[in-house]
């Protein structure tokens, strides 16, 4: 993400100070405990022209679940930080206006909708857009590609059977594609999914968008690392 | 000790892992969503006709006193009983008292889910009074002595070869599976339960408060005859059912025949206001309207979920839901399943009790997407599990994983020393081969999925090369 965004002319920022947006507290219930890591996370960032994340997940809590985890002032901060902080394909198409970064992925390609990123966010066309400019990369779409893969945090823990079977419905839909590679907006869906993929011994792989997007024309399409948790 | 989370973990886990069932809820569902998008393309805006049904909700549930009232004194200006509920218990008495005053021997019922949140049926057969479920789906489980499966199609869990070995035993005469040959067979067994029953017991889908009408709405014609044949007809409902204006079902009656089967408008759309009046032919001698509390009074007054009284039991968004598709709407061990149930069930049964059902989500939202009511779902499932980290019961290595949580995560260098920790133990787990195995540290995960790559360093040590370059 930082290589396409620097490509494209932007001066980026990694603050070291960063942890977490706090999610994991706040979708199980711990919002006293996800309050202080939101607070954190407005001052980390307030001085930002303007925060990416590689992930819909993390945009939204930012941008719709601070408003109701925070109040007073420290809302009114986050309000002001929340206008400023987008996804990662929501930047580049809306914000820095560009749909086509230079990349170059021949293979075939199906778009997962990350849950956040659709309903909250409300980007269904924008990784698209982005994955049709990219050169000799073939988009195809999956069945039910908005049905959740079933990831959901801890609740992928807490009910693993459920999960997995979301998993497996969509892991199923992949392969359906008959396609090389599963993409997405967020890691965690992506790690869930593969996951699934490599236990049922599939064929697909999975690849953040991020990922898709840094490989440059002149590089010979071979992907970077698996996409791992610890690695936006 | 078994409570209802070990029995929904239970059977929610044997559900998911059963293809068959996966398979039937999938057909079933395809079907829906494909009749839901021909209908939706008659609406000129669907996003206005949501707007304007929660409009039209939000009125009635923030002045449900004074409809309610409006509804009530019309019922009685026309010589209708109006009785007050305010718990499971007070409106089962009110109803097999009336039973027993007026001789009753047969009643035939329509689809209800107020009576089964109540337990009416089976009441009623304790005192002797056979009760025929009239609605096909719920004549099905009746049959099947089993709970309705979704709350708008009770028996959408069974294949018509099963309905056909089904009706085979209980009625005999199955030639084949053929729908409309089986629906003549249950036409043919009701037919006398309608014309023997002294009492029609229905639901309501509205309550029209300015003109005191009850609104009925059924695909069947079930409804209809229930309620006119019988020379007792008594509604239960909830009393969040009550609309302000007899114009506000020209918006809420297409939009719950869409969401609810993917129809234009319902079949069946009936209009009640009374006992047969002197000028009438036919109709019941006696009408009862019971209208009942049971906890919605207590969600009323909770400012952030009061909207959930919005509801119209419509059923969609059980439908879209992932995680019903999977586990199936039994596995809740609820009346309402799904995610309106989620978010209900602690509020009618007790949160400590149910509060499980609001943590087995993804949080997807395709619940909330769906709602014709616009009901924020998983919204609200957020807030149930904030409630039950509040004043529930949770479990004691849960609320110290969070507190660790915090205090790693409140400190960057504590994060990332713990991070690198975390890699160098998972990398020596790789190392030696146990990845995978109860040994892992990653075995709740590693259970379900293939052990995930362990990266060689973190985002933040990759960071500060290429800054310092």
């Amino acid at each position: 993400m930082a290589r396409v965004l620097e490509r494209i002319g932007y001066a980026i920022d990694f603050p070291e100070a960063q942890t977490c947006c706090g999610q994991p507290g706040f979708n199980s219930g711990y919002w006293r405990e996800a309050r202080a890591l939101a607070e954190r996370f407005v001052g980390v960032f307030r001085d930002a022209d303007f925060v990416v994340c590689p992930s819909g997940s993390c945009t939204t809590m930012v941008r719709v679940f601070y408003k109701e985890l925070l109040e007073g002032a420290a809302r009114e901060a986050a309000t002001n930080l929340s206008s400023r902080v987008f996804e990662f394909s929501e930047f580049l198409v809306k914000v820095a206006k560009i749909t086509d970064v230079g990349a170059n992925f021949p293979h075939r390609v199906t778009y997962h909708d990350a849950c956040h990123a659709l309903r909250e966010l409300h980007l269904r066309d924008e990784p698209r857009e982005l994955l049709r400019h990219v050169k000799n990369l073939e988009l195809v779409e999956m069945p039910y590609s908005e049905e959740c893969c079933g990831f959901g945090g801890t609740f992928s823990t807490k009910f693993p059977m459920i999960s997995a079977a979301m998993g497996e419905t969509k892991a199923a839909n992949a392969g359906a594609a008959n396609v090389e590679y599963v993409t997405s907006t967020d890691p965690s869906c992506l790690m869930h999914i593969d996951g699934i993929l490599r236990s049922r011994k599939s064929a697909v792989r999975t690849i953040h968008l991020a990922s898709i997007l840094a490989q440059s024309e002149l590089s010979d399409g071979n992907t970077s690392p698996a996409v791992t948790k610890n690695s936006p | 000790m078994s409570t209802p989370a070990k029995e929904f973990l239970h059977s929610a886990a044997v559900k998911s892992a059963d293809l068959a069932h996966r398979s039937t809820i999938r057909t079933g569902i395809d079907h829906y969503e494909a009749a839901v998008m021909r209908t939706g393309a008659r609406f000129l805006d669907w996003e206005a006709a949501r707007e304007q049904c929660r409009a039209v909700k939000w009125e009635a549930v923030n002045h449900l006193d004074k409809y309610l009232l409006e509804f009530e004194s019309r019922v009685q200006d026309r010589g209708g009983h109006v009785f007050w509920a305010e718990t499971a218990a007070d409106a089962r008495r009110y109803i097999s008292e009336l039973a027993a005053r007026k001789d009753v021997r047969t009643v035939v019922k329509s689809k209800s889910m107020v009576s089964e949140e109540i337990d009416l049926r089976q009441d009623l057969e304790k005192q002797g009074v056979k009760v025929f479920e009239t609605d096909l789906g719920e004549l099905i489980v009746q049959l099947r002595d089993e709970p309705p499966y979704h709350l708008m199609t009770p028996a959408m869990h069974l294949t018509r070869t099963e309905i056909a070995d089904l009706f085979r035993e209980k009625y005999g005469g199955v030639e084949s599976n053929d729908p409309q040959h089986l629906v003549d067979i249950a036409r043919r067994a009701l037919r006398d339960a309608f014309f023997s029953a002294e009492m029609g017991i229905t639901g309501a889908n509205f309550l029209v408060a300015d003109s005191g009408m009850v609104a009925l709405t059924t695909n069947e014609g079930n409804g209809r005859l229930g309620s006119s044949l019988p020379r007792i007809h008594v509604v239960v409902t909830g009393i969040e059912k009550v609309i302000p204006r007899m114009q506000d079902l020209a918006v809420l009656w297409p939009t719950l025949a869409r969401s609810a089967v993917g129809q234009s408008i319902a079949c069946y759309n009936t209009l009640i206001g009374g006992p047969r009046n002197a000028k009438e032919a036919d109709g019941p001698e006696e009408f009862h309207v019971v209208l009942l509390d049971n906890g919605r009074s207590e969600l009323l007054a909770d400012a952030e979920q009061r909207e959930v009284l919005h509801c119209i039991r419509c059923g969609a968004c059980l439908n879209v839901c992932p995680v019903f598709r999977k586990i199936g709407g039994h596995s809740y061990g609820t009346v309402y399943g799904g995610p309106i149930g989620s978010v209900l069930m602690p509020h009618l049964g007790g949160l400590n009790k149910f509060q499980h059902l609001s943590f087995a989500s993804s949080l997807c939202g395709a619940c909330t997407e769906a709602c014709p009511v616009k009901i924020d779902l998983h919204h609200h499932l957020l807030q149930n599990r904030r409630n039950a980290v509040e004043s529930a019961e949770r479990p004691f290595g849960e609320r110290l994983a969070f507190k660790l949580w915090r205090w790693m995560m409140m400190a960057p260098k504590r994060f990332a020393v713990l991070g690198g920790a975390a890699r160098a133990g998972l990398r020596a787990v790789h190392a030696l081969g146990l990845e995978g195995t109860r040994l892992d540290p990653l075995r709740p995960w590693t259970k379900t999925h293939a052990p995930p790559a362990i990266p060689a360093e973190s985002f933040r040590s990759q960071w500060r090369k290429i800054a310092t370059k």
